[in-house]
């Protein structure tokens, strides 16, 4: 017999259920048993950059809100360096560049504050747009879908980033641009994601 | 910034698609184009680290960190543990493993669950905790109770501690559910069956852990979580054509 591979199979995924809020943000699911929860806090006080608010809807197939997702977000800093060993740079005392936040029960709107990212270095030394990493999961969601958050104030960086031109189907892209407006005094975007449909956000296998 | 190291490609033949009719949910879930697929850059290599300052060491017995003192949850009680992994078989240290879970009754303290099964008040169902140097983690909780669901009409969930993990870059990041060694609700169940491969489906079941067990006190299951494996790094500078 010849010899054996001894990788192991990753564990497969399964849903998050309906009661995620339960395990992950349970302050939401309506009581107090940590200390202090993780993930509410994603820049910290002493981030540099752009302070700025990202609201949305998760919509599904029948154009209905989904009112019980769970979202996480990683990103760099302002100057485009994550908050993890690999990087090899430092970022400013408090910011972790990971956040979590869950849909509203009624309106399904979610929505999280923070710095907006510098651009950051992607595959063989290329550039790339500022961006954040998204990943949802909910009950109906077999494993979690990650996506890509870009800023629509940031045309040429967005026509040269590697992974929006990956994507074959330009009139696609647009899905990944989350929209600027100015809401007294607050900057605000606005990335609605469409798990379904004939503007189905691009998810991405990364 | 030094050389990140790929992931090894995700098997989506191993996971479950994310169209499955019978877990009827799925269906306007489900996104229908296929995923684009990326190569590993360092928005995906990296993730968020966490620190002993995070958490609570009682934040990994569900039986005392709800409970009012001197009472504690009521059910069998029960430890979980196991190590995390890669696919390489290295033990990932350090890694936040989150659980919930429904009481012994199958009664989730979440106010949308609405099972005639009492609240327990001394239980949350939730606890967390970080693997030690080798990629070890325990849990102390009680077996949580089998529950009904709307699916079809009489689809009964297995009892499962639903398992949130990191690792050490974002494009690890799972979450799954373990369910225990023996239960006949197993082989019935839609969601569990939203994954195609037996073996792959076995690789959920916790198996009863004699050797674990507290002597008159707790029993245990062992439940081993195997995260995305990365590439050696001469491996991966090769590639990138140094
Ligand atoms: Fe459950």
């Amino acid at each position: 017999m010849r010899q054996q591979l001894d990788y192991l199979k990753e564990t497969p995924s399964q849903t998050a259920g309906p009661y995620v809020h339960i395990g992950l943000a349970p302050g939401a699911a309506g009581f107090d048993i940590y200390s202090h929860e993780l993930g509410w806090d994603i820049a910290g006080p002493n981030a540099k950059g752009e302070r700025i608010r990202i609201e949305g809807l998760v919509i599904d197939g029948t154009g209905s809100p989904v009112k019980d997702v769970l979202l996480e977000a990683w990103q760099p800093n302002s100057e485009g360096v994550f908050a993890h060993p690999e990087d090899g740079r430092t970022v400013e005392k408090g910011f972790r560049g990971w956040g979590r936040v869950i849909t509203d029960f009624e309106t399904g709107e979610w929505v999280f504050d923070t710095v907006k990212p510098g651009p950051s270095l992607g595959r063989n030394g290329k550039m790339c747009a500022p961006h954040i990493s998204l990943w949802l999961v909910a009950r109906g969601i077999n494993i979690g879908l990650n996506t890509r958050l870009y800023f629509d104030d940031e045309d040429k960086a967005n026509a040269d980033d590697p992974v929006l031109s990956l994507i074959e189907w330009e009139r696609r892209r647009p899905t990944l641009l989350a929209k600027r407006s100015e809401k007294d005094g607050k900057i605000i975007y606005r990335f609605d994601i469409r798990l379904q449909g004939e503007d189905e956000t691009v998810f991405f296998d990364v | 910034m030094r050389k990140p190291a790929e992931f090894y490609q995700r098997d989506r033949q191993w996971h479950p698609p994310a169209l499955t009719p019978d877990y009827k949910t799925s269906v306007s879930r489900s996104p229908r184009y296929s995923l684009i697929s990326l190569q590993s850059s360092p928005s995906e290599i990296t993730g968020p680290v966490f620190g002993h300052n995070d958490i609570d060491p009682l934040d990994k017995d569900l039986i005392y960190n709800y409970a009012k003192a001197g009472e504690s949850a009521i059910g069998e009680r029960i430890i979980l543990h196991g190590r995390v992994l890669d696919e390489n078989g290295k033990g990932i240290p350090n890694t936040l493993v989150e659980a919930w879970q429904a009481n012994a009754g199958g009664r989730y303290r979440h106010k949308k669950d609405t099972y005639l099964a009492p609240i327990d008040p001394n239980f949350g169902g939730c606890g967390r905790t970080l693997t030690d140097e080798t990629g070890y983690y325990y849990f102390r909780t009680v077996k949580p109770g089998a529950y009904p669901w709307r699916n079809w009409v009489n689809n009964w969930r297995p009892a499962h501690i639903h398992l949130s993990i990191f690792g050490t870059g974002f494009a690890q990041r799972l979450i799954t559910q373990c369910y225990f060694e023996g239960d006949p609700l197993i082989a019935k169940c839609p969601i569990v069956k939203t994954i195609p491969d037996e073996k792959a489906r076995e690789q959920l079941i916790s198996r009863l852990d004699l050797n674990a067990t507290i002597p008159l006190d707790t029993i245990a299951y062992k439940f081993d979580i195997v995260l995305r494996g990365r590439r050696s790094t001469l491996f991966e500078n090769r590639l990138e054509g140094n």
